[in-house]
């Protein structure tokens, strides 16, 4: 082998190659040793996985074809694409697996007996999958392929490393593998939207350091000048991530034998820290990642500049200071003392401004190409999606007001809110972005068919719409039964008599979650169709600079 | 930041314990089995609630709480008061079977709890971690978790007296009705029983921790 040996092992590789090779030890170690039966299996998955990359690493070595790829091809740069497919596509899987999860669990809760009476398909199982699923599955890949597109070609540079991009991607998805797999088989931290269990948190942790030094290595080494908008929100998006994900999921565990863990916090404290890192997964993950989408893809599709840019960056940092404070508006009226709770909601109302700055940004960036909402329909998707983005941004500082929150807290008001900005305004974004990624990435002219983007748009925006008026009717009239009393003092209502009630709005929700599901699935046929069969666009069609459009 | 010394939220409160070992155990199904996505654990001091769950939730009743179990949802009512609300018959059923006792419920059932006998496995370092965080627990406490653990759903063994003298005050039954095992029912229906019973209200004096 020495003799065909065509250069050195890089010092990336060989650092991969290594800590990969001890970790898949560790973990053959924990697997043989534990009690622990999910431990054990997913110790044995993550194994394989390591080997395996440690196989791939020297068998790409040993390969006298491959050597490091160029920078730069002809003076422009040779962009590495072949993560961003990778996650674009993973996108649309875990969308669709998301998505259908969501319409499980909401027809289990219109019809009880599909939860089978089994532990792996009862819902207090289920509902942990579907939002990690939507959120970190669906959302962590569109955010991932997005970010290293934008950042590539605004920054006009091929992401550093050979090794360390594909790590991100692929340790990103294993993550959520053994996430998800870990919810159904019983291993979960009990934080909401921070289920998974020490040891995959310490897997992400890794993960997400190598995503932040691939990100900023990127940027380290632009040939232009200027740091684009975008670039600031998705490195918002990854520090604040970062430090949020390690504070809330401070745990030690029973023992490295087992997949159990005490949290750090207890009590108050953990809720209160609990509720910093909820807020703030939608501030940073939900919010400025997607803007950051937003800021370049909006753009790009409309052929038009950014209307403001001074606006991005006053955008940028009013939501970046203002965000980090709201997250005590979720604990009104609990143990929380009430000062805490009255700063989240102020700070929650001041957001309302910056969130309708960049709305204002977003749709005003259309100027003088208003006419392509007619004609194009992935553009359409954006523009609705900023329009959702304003709507629920508007409707969160009205709910985080205490007087409001002891009517919507704890009732489908909260949930109808969540999905508007999770349907409309995180989905809406993204398909628009998938429908723009696929074609570039491709080298095709445009999506497959237009038709069927339309009829994509149409079906899902009328599902939203049951969505949440469902969702609005169904949680202030639970909150009002509630608190309803008799002519004589007494409490109208027993509970059972409002969940009686809910009957018919559970079952229009459910309805309307499966139409956002049957428009995703024409989106992946559309997309399928795009990579396979579309008409190519003309070579070197897509020019280099971040604002110039795609043909 | 502050909460961390401000005595309003680490209020010493007559009658708070650590969790038992079969209560602990019940706790870790609870969070398992996700309950907390449809049931919170937390009663807000408005009207309603105070005749509809009793009085309202104290900072220090979640002090021993990990993860905190509050809630963000209530498909299903509020369960920080349930403990005694109920017969653990009532319990039992309503877990194998939620339409069995309550015909429109939307509850999920959970049958499986009867049949998976509780395992005393690594239960010694389950409190041995809550000691890291200064959660009280004496040695000899952590040194019989696992015959306190089966002892508290065994009334008539001969355990189950120790047990009581290291665990003064706390409910010893058969919670399942099935004495030949103990069950993942006998530790979730231990653990519901005892939800938002520790603090005596009428004894509680809501002044003595202002300043």
């Amino acid at each position: 082998m020495a003799v065909r040996k065509a250069r050195h092992l890089t010092l990336e590789e060989g650092g991969f190659a290594l800590s990969l090779t001890i970790l898949a030890f560790l973990c053959l170690i924990v697997a043989g040793r534990t009690y622990d039966q999910v431990l054990a299996f997913h110790a044995v998955v993550l194994t394989v996985a390591m080997l395996a990359g440690v196989f791939v690493i020297f068998r790409r070595y040993f390969d006298e074809v491959n050597q490091p790829a160029p920078l730069e091809i002809d003076d422009r740069p040779n962009y590495n694409m072949g993560p961003v497919k990778f996650s674009a596509w993973m996108a649309v899987f875990w969308g669709v697996a998301g998505f259908l999860v969501g319409c499980i669990i909401a027809f289990q809760l219109a019809y009880p007996a599909l939860n089978l009476d089994l532990p792996w398909t009862s819902f207090g199982r289920l509902r942990p999958l579907h939002t990690s699923a939507v959120i970190f599955a669906f959302g962590g890949n569109v955010l991932l392929a997005t970010s290293f597109y934008v950042v590539q070609r605004t920054c006009n540079a091929r992401m550093p490393g050979q090794i360390s991009p594909w790590f991100v991607v692929l340790g990103y998805n294993l993550f959520i593998v053994i996430a998800g797999t870990g919810y159904l088989l019983g291993v979960t931290q009990g934080k909401e939207y921070a289920e998974p269990e020490w040891y995959a948190d310490w897997m992400l942790t890794i993960v997400w350091v190598a995503y932040l030094l691939v990100f900023l290595g990127t940027i380290w080494r632009r040939r232009e000048p200027h740091i684009y908008v975008a670039n600031w929100f998705y490195l918002a998006f990854i520090v604040t991530v970062a430090v949020l994900h390690i504070f809330n999921n401070a745990s030690l565990p029973v023992s490295i034998y087992s997949s159990k863990s005490y949290i750090v916090w207890s009590g108050v404290q953990d809720a209160m820290v609990q509720w910093w890192y909820g807020h703030n997964a939608v501030g940073f993950f939900l919010t400025a990642g997607f803007l950051a989408i937003m800021y370049y893809f909006i753009p790009k599709r409309a052929e038009r500049p950014v209307y403001s840019y001074r606006l991005s960056i006053v955008h940028f940092w009013a939501l970046i200071f203002i965000y980090i404070w709201a997250g005590p508006h979720h604990l009104h009226y609990t143990a929380l003392p009430q000062w805490a709770s009255t700063l989240g909601m102020t700070f929650s109302i001041i957001l309302w401004m910056p969130s309708w700055g960049g709305m204002i940004n977003g749709l005003m960036t259309l100027s003088g190409a208003w006419d392509k909402l007619r004609t194009d329909p992935v553009l359409r998707m954006m523009v609705v999606s900023v329009a959702f983005y304003g709507m629920s941004t508007f409707e969160g500082p009205v709910m985080s007001i205490r007087a409001v929150n002891s009517l919507s807290h704890y009732t489908d008001w909260t949930i109808g809110h969540v999905h508007a900005g999770a349907l409309g305004w995180v989905g809406y974004i993204s398909f628009g972005a998938l429908y723009c990624l696929i074609p570039w990435l491709y080298g095709r002219r445009n999506v497959y068919s237009l038709k069927l983007v339309d009829w994509h748009f149409w079906i899902s925006t009328l599902g939203i719409v049951l969505y949440i008026c469902a969702m609005w009717v169904s949680g202030i009239m639970q909150g009002l039964m509630w608190r309803a009393y008799d002519s004589l003092g007494f409490l109208e209502y027993s509970f059972i008599e409002t969940v009686d009630a809910m009957h018919p709005y559970y079952v229009i929700r459910a309805i309307g979650g499966t139409m956002f599901l049957i428009g995703a699935l024409i989106m992946v046929y559309n997309l399928i169709m795009t990579a396979l069969h579309s008409e190519e666009a003309e070579s070197a069609s897509e020019p280099n600079s971040g604002l110039v459009a795609a043909e | 930041m502050p909460l961390f010394y401000l005595k309003s939220t680490i209020e010493k409160t007559e009658g708070m314990r650590p969790y038992t070992p079969l209560e602990l155990a019940g706790r870790n199904i609870y969070v398992r089995e996700g309950c907390y996505t449809c049931h919170s654990q937390m009663v807000r001091p408005l009207r309603d609630e105070l005749e509809r769950y009793g009085p309202y939730s104290l900072a220090a009743e979640s002090m021993y709480d990990r993860p905190f179990q509050w809630g963000s949802k209530r498909t299903g009512p509020d369960l920080a008061r349930v403990g005694g609300k109920y017969s653990d018959e009532w319990q039992r059923d309503h877990l194998i079977d939620p339409r069995s006792v309550s015909p429109t419920s939307i509850m999920p059932g959970y049958p499986f709890l009867m049949d998976k006998t509780i395992s005393a496995r690594g239960i010694e370092d389950h409190l041995k971690v809550n000691v890291v965080y200064g959660v009280p627990y004496t040695e000899e406490q952590i040194a019989k978790a696992s015959a306190d653990l089966f002892a508290q759903a065994q009334p008539d063994s001969d355990a189950a007296y120790e047990f009581e003298e290291r665990y003064p005050g706390v409910l010893v039954r058969d919670f399942d009705g099935d004495p030949t095992k103990v069950t993942e029912m006998d530790a979730i229906i231990a653990y519901l029983q005892m939800l938002g019973t520790l603090v005596d209200f009428d004894l509680y004096d809501e002044k003595a921790n202002l300043r």
